[in-house]
């Protein structure tokens, strides 16, 4: 079965089985749109360097029951990570969270599924907040998830809560059988002076293929504070559209940090939204990639109000015929007065074959701004290395050295012990270094 | 130790070491001094291995080795020791793990274990003390934002934790003031011995006045043009490098 045809026949079966939760004219109208998009392509300027539609040509596998699966205790074991014993672990199992695995530990935290937050005393923040991405993203692989969304979940803060377990989302897919699709869907709403922090990652469980088309939206209301941490270790044979979008409501915080390692083809959107004074943002990224990965970063820092700060800082370390993309934008809109914005984008290319497109895009309508941009594309610094080597250090260990030195502030800026630990682990592995 | 025959070198096609020869013995403090431009450091970097260096014939004997068919690290680790006129700066790379790594990579390369924390600790405190430098410095990144006399003082540090048989100094005096040449130079002549020999290249004779050399060589154009006692560098000093430059001039037109 064609997949388009098999798009409508799970929205149907959804639309016919899910008549109460009010998502149905959200998922009709993003139907629409998805119909009117229909699947990115390379004309789309903002999909430029970035070919899915080869993903739509395979057939895959959808579930609608996320405990119907091969995945094992220990395939679930085996993606835990370091912390997990003091965190909430959330389980999507093929773009279903499930709620047999999960495990709640926080009391500060409300978690339901989404259709059901939709129609219960959370449905003025569902109402409100869902789907606002497709503001900033407007393609159909967005609008595709907002049309088939299911089995989603939505996570409340309470008011002046800081929940000192972090919240880790696994995103499994089960590629045992047949390539799988997935869809996760998560809303997050951190309340007043309410802190969190949330750490995602995703494996494809089994040797077929996996794609996962994922949005998280996120909700700071006013002195909130949000970490927000992103892994991508999975195997070659999973390609991911992931999007990150964070609202900052009333003056908030919020630091991100996005480690790529691994993929197929991978597209990232992180979009920070400033509707209020004075919040700042800090969005962090390195990828790390070897083999045929294709790692696409996009970023959108919004300065809607005035008096607000970000900083973007993304590098990226190529080999083989691997591909890194960023596309940092920012948008001053004509209001925000005051406005710091800087970004960076740094990358070492180890290989003739590797590849690096870079491309800032600053949007300014307001007078009085502090904006940077900057990126490089270049090889390793030839007089450190032969400094190092110089002392003693032969050369692949040098090269690793000075990499992994390279990655440093990226890693710095991971505030959670264990998830920096690993994360330092998982580089200094690729890097072939021992640790430290 | 080190022996240098008719060693010929360059850049690009461009020759400027044009026959060299120079024997250093265990035990002595050779100095070459000369003009900008006359191929002082590129001896240097030629002997350390720097590879936009191309050697163009003549052969260096080091501890018995054929020493330019050595890799640089292996150079390194065989004691020979270039302290950088330009140290670079590595952010995001800790000294102290930087001189972890290195002293195991030779203590590997030797045969022996690599040295446990404890021991480790114990070897920097000792070598800290020689060149007067602080922990907090070896605890950032490696010369980031250090001044000038700090990254020189860092390079005799980790000269004095490796400690090579051959120390090349490429110009380690210069942009230091008074003080940090002598915190500088009492850290070398600390570390001097029987069994090691000191190569320094400088263009100034002040540094002499704290390492005192056991000969001084003048090079010029790409040769060794003048090699004396310690007394040639105060001759240097007070009369300028042009009378080198005359006398050479009037030995390349006899010829």
């Amino acid at each position: 079965m064609n997949t388009n045809t098999y798009f409508k026949e799970y929205f149907d079966r959804l639309q016919s089985t899910d008549t109460k939760s009010g998502l149905g004219t959200i998922r009709q109208n993003a139907f629409d749109e998805f119909n009117k998009m229909g699947i990115p392509t390379l004309k789309q300027e903002a999909w430029k360097y970035t070919r899915i539609s080869s993903l739509f040509e395979k057939d895959y596998q959808f579930t609608l029951n996320p405990e119907i699966t091969s995945i094992t205790a220990s395939d679930i074991e085996a993606v835990r990570m370091p912390g997990h014993e003091q965190a909430n672990e959330l389980f999507f199992l093929n773009g279903l969270l499930s709620f047999s695995l999960s495990v709640i530990r926080s009391p500060q935290l409300i978690v339901q599924p989404l259709e059901e937050a939709a129609t219960n005393e959370y449905q003025h923040i569902v109402k409100e907040h869902f789907g606002h991405s497709s503001d900033y993203i407007k393609d159909g692989i967005n609008a595709l998830n907002t049309a088939l969304v299911h089995g989603g979940v939505f996570i409340h803060v309470k008011k002046g809560q800081l929940t000192e377990h972090p919240v880790y989302i696994y995103h499994l897919s089960d590629a045992g059988f047949s390539n799988t699709f997935s869809q996760p869907r998560s809303l997050v709403h951190v309340s007043e002076n309410a802190g969190l922090q949330i750490v995602e990652t995703f494996a494809t469980i089994g040797r077929q293929e996996s794609f996962t088309n994922q949005v998280i939206e996120i909700v700071v209301e006013k002195d909130a504070r949000v970490e927000y941490y992103k892994i991508q270790n999975d195997s070659c044979v999973n390609s991911q559209v992931s999007t990150t979008h964070i609202r900052h409501i009333g003056k908030s915080y919020t630091n991100t940090v996005i480690i790529s390692l691994d993929g197929n083809i991978v597209r990232n959107n992180l979009n920070i939204v400033f509707e209020a004074d004075h919040c700042e943002s800090h969005l962090y990224g390195l990828y790390c990639l070897n083999g045929h990965s294709h790692i696409d970063n996009h970023t959108i820092v919004d300065n809607v109000k005035p008096n607000c700060l970000s900083n973007t800082l993304y590098k990226g370390i190529v080999d083989d015929v691997a591909t890194g993309i960023f596309n940092g934008k920012i948008f001053v809109r004509k209001d925000a007065q005051k406005t710091n914005a800087y970004q960076s984008n740094k990358n070492v290319l180890l290989s003739t074959g590797a590849s690096v497109n870079t491309k800032p895009q600053l949007e300014i309508f307001a007078d009085d701004v502090k904006c940077s941009h900057g990126c490089t594309v270049g090889s390793l610094d030839e007089e450190a290395l032969f400094y190092l080597r110089s002392r003693g250090v032969d050369k692949d260990k040098a090269r690793s050295l000075l990499l992994h030195a390279f990655a440093k502030d990226i890693l710095e800026n991971i505030k959670s012990e264990p998830i920096k630990m690993y994360v330092n682990q998982l580089i200094s592995e690729r890097l072939q270094i021992e640790i430290l | 130790m080190l022996k240098i025959q008719n060693l010929r070198a360059g850049i690009e096609g461009r020759e400027i070491l044009k026959g060299i020869n120079l024997e250093i013995k265990a035990g002595e403090v050779h100095a070459i001094m000369g003009p900008n431009g006359s191929g002082k450091s590129t001896l240097a970097s030629v002997l350390a291995g720097r590879e936009t260096y191309e050697v163009l014939g003549g052969s260096v004997d080091y501890l018995g080795k054929d020493l330019l068919e050595l890799s640089v690290e292996d150079r390194a680790r065989e004691g020979l020791f270039l302290a950088f006129q330009y140290p670079v700066e590595i952010p995001g790379l800790s000294t102290t793990n930087f001189i972890k790594t290195a002293v195991n990579e030779a203590r590997k390369y030797r045969g022996e274990d690599p040295l446990d924390a404890v021991a480790f600790l114990r070897l920097m405190k000792e070598k800290m003390a020689l060149v007067n430098i602080d922990q907090s410095l070896l605890s950032r990144s490696l010369n980031e934002g250090f001044s000038g006399g700090e990254k020189k003082r860092n390079e005799i540090f980790q000269l004095a934790m490796l400690q090579p048989r051959l120390a090349i100094l490429d110009e380690t005096d210069s942009g230091l003031d008074i003080d940090a040449i002598r915190i500088v130079s009492n850290g070398i002549n600390k570390l001097r011995n029987k069994d090691n020999a000191v190569l320094l290249v400088t263009h100034y004779q002040r540094l002499l006045d704290y390492i005192v050399p056991d000969f001084v060589h003048v090079l010029y154009n790409g040769r060794i043009v003048k090699s004396g006692p310690k007394e040639l560098a105060l001759e240097l000093e007070e009369r300028g490098y042009d009378f080198i430059k005359h006398d050479v001039g009037q030995f390349e037109e006899a010829l």
